[in-house]
């Protein structure tokens, strides 16, 4: 059975759909890119996806006895308030509470991930920094580093290279590209970057609030919406990310 | 000064009172943090007000007053928290509302009621003299069990004061810790309100983590200075009620505006030296 199994779903907000006819499987080990412009029911469907809305219609089914707790999220925005007082180190740290779970503190494995992790994604020096008065790229990578703590089956990232610049684009492209291949974790990611989309991903599901395609990269540059949003049709937010292809 | 304070000590109600203040300081400044940064600090306020109607409505049907407002005040904790979450009005408000009906319900149970003018004044007020050794081993109780609660789910607290939908997308039960943290400052406000009276309860909540989150940088050194903060504003403010006949509650709460506008202070030297 395959890890999701979406038939038929169709995402609402107050009864109004933004989203449906939404029909995939996603495979352990598979690199998934949602694409499609703005307000086409990318981030909707991802929150579909963690649970965190229930479908309209249709059904999203979980197998591989997938859990949450062996989920990884990056949330496009964040839910966290501006002012809060957190050090990064204890905001990174907070991803490893799944795999903790009931039991008290942090261990010294939970501690050792952490750091690897900020390591990894280049904010090892920032620990001590309180998470409010960093940059906008530097909270990013700050909060990916909290979703690979988080992950142990499968990572979701909702715009994972906004704010980043070019050289991180491309070591965040790679780290993840090393993760699925290395680990064999499942990577759901939204992107706007529809080259590095295309170079990197094994399917990709194209939106444009119903699905328009659904298949493996390879047909995907064969198909109407590949050719049509692949050559002309350039997002804005792609010109400051097509750099790090 | 130390022979003011052994003279202090040597009362046994004021050794109870200062054991029952400082446990239920601590308990208070805990969640304080949480719900302060979750912008649910006026929940105690609320509660407070919910926990006076319940004290004057058991003493009038002669019941005891801690076995009634107890479950009275949790229930409206919860009842809170889902407002807060799914109800069209706003949280605030929601709590303003139940906040201002049971305190008239409480007041009018006080003008039907003669006779109660002393526990009215206990409930609003407060008073250390109301300390027994019954409440005293209660009070010490329910509040290490409060703490111990709070250090074991530090980071289940710390996740969901932080960022619910995360800690909630990543199988973390959200709704089941934000409950905890509810049940927790409900047992709490009723503990505190015996002694500093419901209409300061919420500032022994409040102020230690506002005036902790002036200088301090991370969650934990947010949550171990506001604990230190409430624990000397308390035993100051308790001093100083004792030497001047000031009114136990309302000292301590002077003396946390004190020490909030000293923190301010240094916060707004520090980044002006920090800009310089
Ligand atoms: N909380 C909400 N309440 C009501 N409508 C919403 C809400 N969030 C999103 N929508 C609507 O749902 C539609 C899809 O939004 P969604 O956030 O899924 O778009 P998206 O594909 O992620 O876009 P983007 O590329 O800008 O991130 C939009 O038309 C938006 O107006
Ligand atoms: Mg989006």
């Amino acid at each position: 059975m395959a890890l999701i199994t979406c038939r038929d779903a169709a995402f609402a907000y107050d009864g109004h759909t933004v989203v449906d006819g939404i029909n995939f499987e996603v495979n352990t080990g598979d690199y998934l890119c949602i694409v499609g412009e703005n307000g086409s029911g990318k981030s909707t469907l991802m929150k579909g996806l963690l649970g965190l809305m229930k479908p309209k219609i249709g059904s999203i089914q979980t197998g591989d006895s997938l859990k949450p707790n062996e989920i990884g999220y990056l949330p496009q925005q964040t839910s966290a308030q501006k002012d809060f007082p957190a050090s990064c180190y204890e905001v990174v740290l907070s991803g490893r509470l799944n795999s903790r779970g009931i039991i008290p503190f942090y261990s010294r494995n939970d501690r050792q991930i952490a750091i690897a992790n900020m390591e990894r994604l280049g904010v090892l020096t920032l620990k001590r920094k309180s998470f409010r008065e960093l940059s906008g790229g530097q909270q990013q990578r700050v909060l990916l580093a909290r979703a690979l703590c988080a992950t142990s089956k499968m990572l979701l990232l909702d715009e994972p290279v906004s704010g980043l610049d070019p050289l991180a684009t491309m070591d965040l492209y790679a780290t993840i590209k090393s993760l699925s291949e290395d680990t064999g974790i499942t990577i759901i990611m939204i992107s706007h970057d529809i080259q590095a989309a295309v170079s990197y991903s094994s399917h990709i599901l194209h939106l444009q609030n119903r699905q328009i395609f659904f298949g493996p990269t390879s047909d995907y540059a064969e198909s109407n919406a590949g050719k049509r949003f692949l050559s002309g049709e350039q997002h804005p937010k792609r010109c400051c990310t097509c750099t790090g292809v | 000064m130390v022979e003011r304070i052994s003279f202090m000590l040597s009362f046994s109600f004021m050794q109870r009172a200062l054991i029952v203040g400082l446990v239920v300081s601590v308990c208070a400044s805990l969640l304080g943090v949480s719900l302060v940064l979750k912008r649910y600090a006026m929940i105690g306020t609320g509660l407070s007000h919910v926990g006076y109607a319940a004290l004057v409505g058991a003493t009038a049907l002669g019941f005891a007053p801690l076995a009634v407002s107890m479950p009275v005040v949790v229930g409206a904790a919860f009842l809170l928290l889902r407002l807060n979450e799914n109800s069209k009005i706003k949280g605030d408000s929601a709590i303003a509302l139940i906040s201002a009906s049971s305190f008239a319900v409480g007041v009018i149970i006080v003008s039907q009621t003669t006779g109660l003018n002393t526990h009215v004044c206990n409930a609003m007020f407060g008073s250390i003299l109301a300390m027994t050794r019954m409440d005293l081993m209660l009070s010490v109780g329910l509040s290490i069990a409060v703490i111990v609660m709070f250090v074991l789910f530090y980071k289940q607290i710390f996740a969901v004061t932080y960022d619910e939908t995360f800690a909630l997308a990543t199988g973390t039960r959200a709704n089941a810790y934000k409950s905890l943290i509810a049940f927790l400052t409900a047992v709490t406000v009723v503990l505190g309100m015996r002694m500093m009276g419901a209409l300061l309860i919420a500032s022994l909540i409040i102020f230690p983590a506002i005036t902790a989150m002036r200088l301090c940088k991370s969650f934990l050194s947010v949550v171990i200075v506001s604990v230190i903060v409430a624990v000397f504003c308390f035993f100051v403010g308790m001093m100083i009620s004792f030497e001047l006949d000031w009114p136990t509650g309302a000292s301590v709460v002077s003396v946390n505006l004190v020490l909030f506008i000293i923190f301010s202070a240094a916060q707004f030297i520090k980044n002006r030296v920090g800009v310089a």
